[in-house]
């Protein structure tokens, strides 16, 4: 009845979840396949966390239904959190107590017996490379070390759903690399992940699928390489010295892009997915008359793929007022 | 990755069958395995149990040299008088505690770690009320002892004594509730120890704790007679010096009953809004 292999580890229809006024979740429908790796993306507000507290049966949601593991996250809550993992947005370790003993809780929490829970203790200390740190009070421990502990006390009951909240946020990029590549060890080693994020690039390296949010509702889906196609991955930003020739710079974009430009006082932006715009650009301003005083093709941030998603800005400031 | 890599999660043919439910004899293990924390961080940093034991016995130093005279006659019999109070102020105190460290998890994270995990709903709750019992017991300890040296005398005997630690400890499970609604409320945990301490101050001292009811101004009687505080220092005083008086003992539990009656759902309710 509740296979593990089922196509989908993790299936949501419709949740809705609001806090007074703020709609949190507005109707989000997902699945994460069996195995494979879901990057939730969206800015802050956008109700990612909301979205893991609610599949990870923190939070009952106002309408809608989920299945976590082929069980009910209503009606089968305790049979749900004996399958998955969190790891929330904040290391949620005890500062008071060592790195070992934090995770001998867990494991004891869980039902081990004092010396398994030990070992196993020890074993995930030495598999994050925390085995020097594992006497020393949390509190001492620095954020990548604190996230790797918080990741590692996840894994106590060997989870095979696990939900990951912004884990990278935060870090410095080796510390990012370095998670990214136990994160890849997970998968490989047959665990399906629930990853939010901020980054594009970050859902770009780990996720099989990505889904975005923003305000709550899902505004698009698809593989990495489906969603670049649809947004551009990078974005061309041309501004002439003469403002008097913005007219001529949009209708070159325009027709290198194949899109309609943003304009923004005298600078020209679109989003691309071919690099060899580069020097068709330059080509053709030449050819045009046209000089330029900014010339550059750049990754698209977030914002950028989100106003090609929506149409609209994201309104990050607004949409953050509420508690973290 | 093999499949016996420390990551890797368990197979289905490893799997022990999902249970449905937690008994209630294994929320009971599972509180006792989270309140073991406090006692670890006890034994890491035993000048926590410092921290919160110079004040009581300042307090206790304080009250007998420098009030006791004037209240009483001489220190000696102030001293008497005024130290099963004492115990009762010291156990409300220590409930914020119970609060503090409340808040210290939802702040931090941890509480959502436990609650994702397949133990009982009210384990930790629970858990942190039972650690907290740990310092309760020590800070009655404390005062006593310090009571003692300076020549206080458990005038019913040690059972008197016992029953007076076991009412005590009675009463704080109860108000520990309270403790646990300041911390759901508090945004930190430095804010647990003031509003605590702002609410708690007055009411220890609007009480028979420090001065007989006789000197006081009628209308003030009424109120301190009606203080939940005297009633139990009543109780207390009973217990470890003149004999068990029924009246306030039933009071107290009573009274430990109605707060556990109102508080425990109301934490309950407000939790569920926090997180
Ligand atoms: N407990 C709460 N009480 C009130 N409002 C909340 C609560 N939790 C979340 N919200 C609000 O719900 C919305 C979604 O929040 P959520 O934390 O899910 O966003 P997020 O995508 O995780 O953002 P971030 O990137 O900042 O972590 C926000 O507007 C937030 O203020
Ligand atoms: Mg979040």
């Amino acid at each position: 009845m509740h296979a593990p292999q089922a196509a989908y580890a993790v299936q949501a229809d419709g949740l809705v979840k609001r806090f007074g006024e703020t709609v949190a979740l507005d109707g989000i429908d997902l699945g994460v396949r069996t195995g494979t790796v879901l990057g939730l993306l969206g800015p802050n507000g956008a109700g990612k966390t909301t979205a893991v507290r609610v599949l990870s049966t923190l939070l009952t949601p106002d309408s809608g239904h989920a299945t976590v593991g082929g069980y009910d996250i209503s009606t089968e809550a305790h049979q749900i959190r004996q399958l998955i993992g969190l790891t929330g947005q904040y290391a949620a370790v005890d500062e008071s107590l060592t790195g070992f003993e934090n995770l001998l809780l867990i494991g004891r929490l869980l039902g081990m017996e004092r010396s398994e829970a030990k070992a196993r203790a020890r074993e995930l200390l030495a598999e994050f490379d925390l085995s020097d740190a594992g006497g020393r009070a949390a509190k001492t421990y620095s954020g990548g070390m604190r996230r790797r502990l918080d990741l590692s006390a996840s894994l106590v009951g060997r989870p095979r759903i696990l939900y990951l909240d912004e884990p990278t946020t935060g870090l410095d990029p080796r510390v990012r690399l370095e998670l990214w590549a136990l994160i890849r060890r997970l998968v490989a080693d047959g665990v399906t992940v629930l990853l939010t994020t901020q980054y594009l690039e970050e859902a770009d390296e780990l996720a099989d699928d990505i889904i975005v949010i923003d305000h709550g509702k899902v505004i698009a889906s698809g593989t990495p390489a489906q969603l670049k196609a649809a947004t551009g991955t990078q974005t061309l930003a041309v501004r002439p010295s003469d403002p008097s020739h913005v007219a001529t710079v949009r209708a070159v974009v325009a027709e290198l892009s194949s899109t309609q430009p943003e304009v923004n006082g005298s600078l020209v932006t679109a989003p691309v997915s071919d690099p060899a715009v580069l020097p068709a650009a330059v080509r053709r301003l030449d050819d045009a008359g046209v000089v330029v005083t900014e010339l550059t093709l750049r990754s698209a941030s977030l914002d950028e793929v989100f106003l090609s998603l929506t149409g609209h800005p994201t309104e990050r400031n607004e949409a953050h007022s509420g508690a973290a | 990755m093999t499949a016996t890599s420390a990551t890797a999660p368990q197979t289905r043919g490893q799997a022990p069958p999902l249970s449905s439910r937690v008994g209630i004899g294994e929320g009971i293990a599972q509180s006792f395995t989270l309140a073991w924390r406090t006692v670890v961080q006890v034994r890491h940093n035993p000048w926590e149990l410092g921290d919160f034991s110079i004040q009581p016995i300042m307090f206790v130093l304080l009250f007998t040299f420098m009030f006791g005279g004037a209240i009483a006659g001489d220190w000696q019999s102030y001293l008497t008088f005024m130290l099963p109070g004492m115990i009762v102020m010291n156990m409300l105190f220590v409930t914020l505690y119970v609060g503090q460290g409340l808040n210290t998890d939802l702040t931090k994270g941890v509480f959502d770690r436990l609650r994702s995990l397949p133990i009982a709903r009210w384990a930790p709750l629970a858990g942190r009320i039972l650690a907290d019992q740990v310092k309760q017991i020590w800070s009655i300890i404390l005062v006593l002892g310090v009571g003692m040296v300076l020549g206080f005398r458990l005038g019913n005997g040690i059972t008197g004594m016992l029953g007076a630690t076991a009412l005590l400890l009675a009463f704080a499970l109860a108000f520990s509730w309270v403790g646990v609604v300041v911390g759901i409320m508090a945004k930190d945990p430095e804010r647990v120890q003031i509003y605590g301490f702002t609410a708690l101050f007055p009411i220890t001292m609007v009480s028979n704790v420090f001065v007989p009811v006789e000197t006081l101004p009628g209308w003030l009687e009424t109120v301190v007679d009606a203080n939940p505080v005297s009633t139990i220092a009543d109780a207390v005083r009973g217990l470890m010096l003149t004999g068990a008086e029924a009246g306030p003992i039933i009071e107290t539990l009573l009274w430990a009953g109605g707060i556990a009656v109102v508080f425990a759902p109301l934490s309950v309710w407000m939790f569920k809004r926090r997180t």
